[in-house]
């Protein structure tokens, strides 16, 4: 028991010890209620990883909620070998670090053109980048789906001949649907960059290319890790666009592919579980080492639909 | 702070750019508005567009009118169930999960020790894929061996918590809370600590309970997030598919739009139009929201 509590890397407790407050029955009450709340929230996840350690027999027979017997790692061995998780990872690695790196390129020129430039029908353009991240993904699914089946792709960059099931449909469609969420923020953020350092530079002659890539990008440092950070756990995690673009199975990205530990007839929940917590831990891991980037994206804009 | 716009500076002469600059700034600017218009706003016309045919994928496009519509609203058995369930989704979302979120983030705000434990462990659901939280709720909520069941002691009469469509909307929901609470309560901190706290201390002299300076003074300035929240709720509700097609493909008692478009384009009818159709009603709802939205953007934008 106490092997599995430990398996998930917790976030020390590292309080920052403030002035030493007594504790008072109301502070008290709060952090019985929070505790409580905090163990409720981590109960389902380390539930996961206990299920995952365990048997099918042993749980079949005494339930998930009973002592362990045996523990082992035969499950994600099993995932790794027979299910080929190793391949969906690196599909998804092949949607995602493109999709990532295309969408941040992309979105901060045009960020970076709608609030240092000042063009004109600049708050349409914001307006539309917007608005295109809060629509629900259903509405643009059909007509893409049926384009996609008709772009016919050369064999080196498509091996089905057409854009539908291959990843470049995967990779645009990510790409086109997250500008939106990165304009917005990016945009907000440059706001608030000082313009003095932008008008030095224009004064020097430099051209907008100059201004964007020396200039401008490199104070968005800290708004592109956020957003980096953020995009890639979205991109990591989607389910749709796969499940939508892509038929063989083969190609599928990981969150995806998760579908498949389960049987046509039986599913073993015990693998799915440990299929869940693989799926599960890079973005758990990127989330414990980058938090502050990632809390710093969501509030950065947090137009996030 | 105030922040140091742009507008206000009026036109200093027209900027000139150079032959290069233009260049630059074309595909630069091109590239990701052209991207923009053919992967969201060019299909989302065209599903307004086919909602009003009865295509099939392959065949000639008909025009057939507001025929889905009628069938969709009278004839489709599965659509009201669904529609209530979207409800219901945002309701649950709306009324507990986003409360809660916002009671713990001010439990948190006041500084109690541990807050960086609380505030991880709370958030960390948010970066589980929903996908993954289906799977996850299985092994919690299953009948047979499911840890729920255990805890009850129920061995007898299970419960079958997936299983039965009156009950099961209310599992997922519990699921979709878990993870919308997190990122409502990350929300609301960051907006709680930009309060100032003078507001605060203010109030406090003038006698306010602890509960009226939040209430009467906190929340208002709490404006801000409360749209933002108000619009990843909604949306959130609206675009709810992962969680029920990882448990069971939306079926049984979790039928929903987005999950009817996804059956009427991919399943073997390929009912095209029709499945634009209940896109189209998605649409609508959405839109009413995201337009209120950028209003307030846009007033906010124009205050700068």
């Amino acid at each position: 028991m106490t092997a599995t509590q430990a398996a998930p890397a917790r976030p020390a407790p590292s309080a920052p010890v403030t002035a030493r407050r007594r504790l008072r029955p109301g502070r008290l009450g709060v952090h019985a209620f929070l505790m409580a709340v905090s163990l409720a929230f981590l109960a389902p996840l380390l539930l996961a990883v206990y299920a995952s350690l365990r048997p099918y027999d042993e749980t079949s027979e005494h339930g998930y909620f009973s002592l362990p017997r045996h523990l082992s790692l035969d499950y994600y061995r099993q995932a790794f070998t027979d299910s080929g998780m190793t391949k969906y990872f690196v599909n998804t690695m092949i949607i995602a670090i493109p999709g990532v790196l295309v969408t941040l390129f992309l979105a901060s020129f045009v960020a970076f053109a709608l609030a240092r430039l000042k063009m004109r029908g600049g708050l349409v353009l914001l307006m539309l980048f917007t608005a295109g991240n809060l629509l629900p993904q259903q509405v643009i699914v059909t007509p893409l789906y049926v384009v996609f089946n008709r772009i016919p792709l050369p064999y080196w960059m498509s091996d089905s001949m057409t854009m539908f099931d291959s990843y470049w449909a995967v990779v645009l469609v990510q790409i086109g649907f997250q500008l939106g969420f990165c304009v917005f923020v990016l945009a907000n953020f440059m706001r608030t960059l000082p313009k003095e350092i932008l008008e030095a530079a224009v004064v020097d002659g430099a051209g907008v290319w100059t201004q964007f890539w020396r200039i401008t990008l490199p104070l968005c440092r800290p708004a592109l890790a956020a957003l980096g950070t953020l995009q890639f756990t979205w991109m990591y995690n989607d389910f749709l666009w796969a499940l939508v673009f892509i038929s063989d199975g083969d190609k599928l990205p990981i969150t995806s592919a998760l579908n498949n530990l389960r049987g046509q007839f039986f599913t073993d929940y015990n693998l799915l579980a440990a299929g869940s917590v693989i799926v599960a831990l890079p973005t758990l891991i990127v989330f414990l080492l980058l938090q502050r980037h990632f809390i710093a994206g969501l509030t950065l804009g947090s137009g996030k639909g | 702070m105030p922040f140091i716009s742009g507008r206000r500076t009026g036109r200093r002469g027209p900027r000139r750019y150079t032959r290069r600059d233009l260049v630059v700034l074309g595909a630069l600017l091109g590239l990701p508005v052209l991207l923009d218009l053919a992967i969201v706003w060019g299909p989302t016309l065209a599903s307004v567009a086919l909602s009003f045919t009865s295509w099939d994928g392959i065949g000639d496009i008909e025009w057939v009118g507001t025929r889905n519509y009628v069938n969709l609203f009278t004839n489709y058995p599965q659509f009201w169930p669904a529609a209530r369930h979207n409800l219901l989704w945002l309701a649950f979302l709306g009324l507990v999960a986003t409360p809660f979120g916002l009671l713990l983030a001010v439990l948190i705000d006041r500084g109690v020790r541990f807050s960086r434990f609380y505030q991880s462990t709370l958030y960390m659901p948010v970066v589980l894929s929903l996908a993954v939280v289906g799977f996850i709720s299985q092994l919690v909520f299953s009948r047979d061996q499911g840890a729920l069941n255990a805890v009850l002691g129920d061995t007898d009469s299970p419960t079958d918590w997936l299983g039965d469509p009156d009950l099961n909307i209310w599992m997922i929901l519990l699921a979709a809370a878990w993870r919308h609470t997190g990122y409502v309560m990350i929300l609301y901190l960051a907006g709680l600590k930009a309060v100032d706290p003078s507001l605060k201390e203010a109030a406090a002299i003038d006698g306010a309970s602890e509960a009226q300076t939040f209430f009467r003074v906190t929340f208002p300035t709490l404006r801000p997030v409360n749209v933002i929240v108000g619009v990843i709720t909604v949306i959130e509700s609206l675009r709810a598919f992962d969680i029920v097609y990882a448990v069971n493909h939306g079926r049984n008692g979790l039928e929903l739009l987005s999950v009817l478009v996804t059956d009427n384009i991919i399943g073997e009818a390929s009912r095209i139009g029709f499945g634009s159709a209940i896109a189209v009603v998605l649409l609508t709802v959405s839109l009413g929201f995201v337009v209120t939205y950028l209003v307030q953007e846009l007033r906010g934008e124009k205050d700068r």
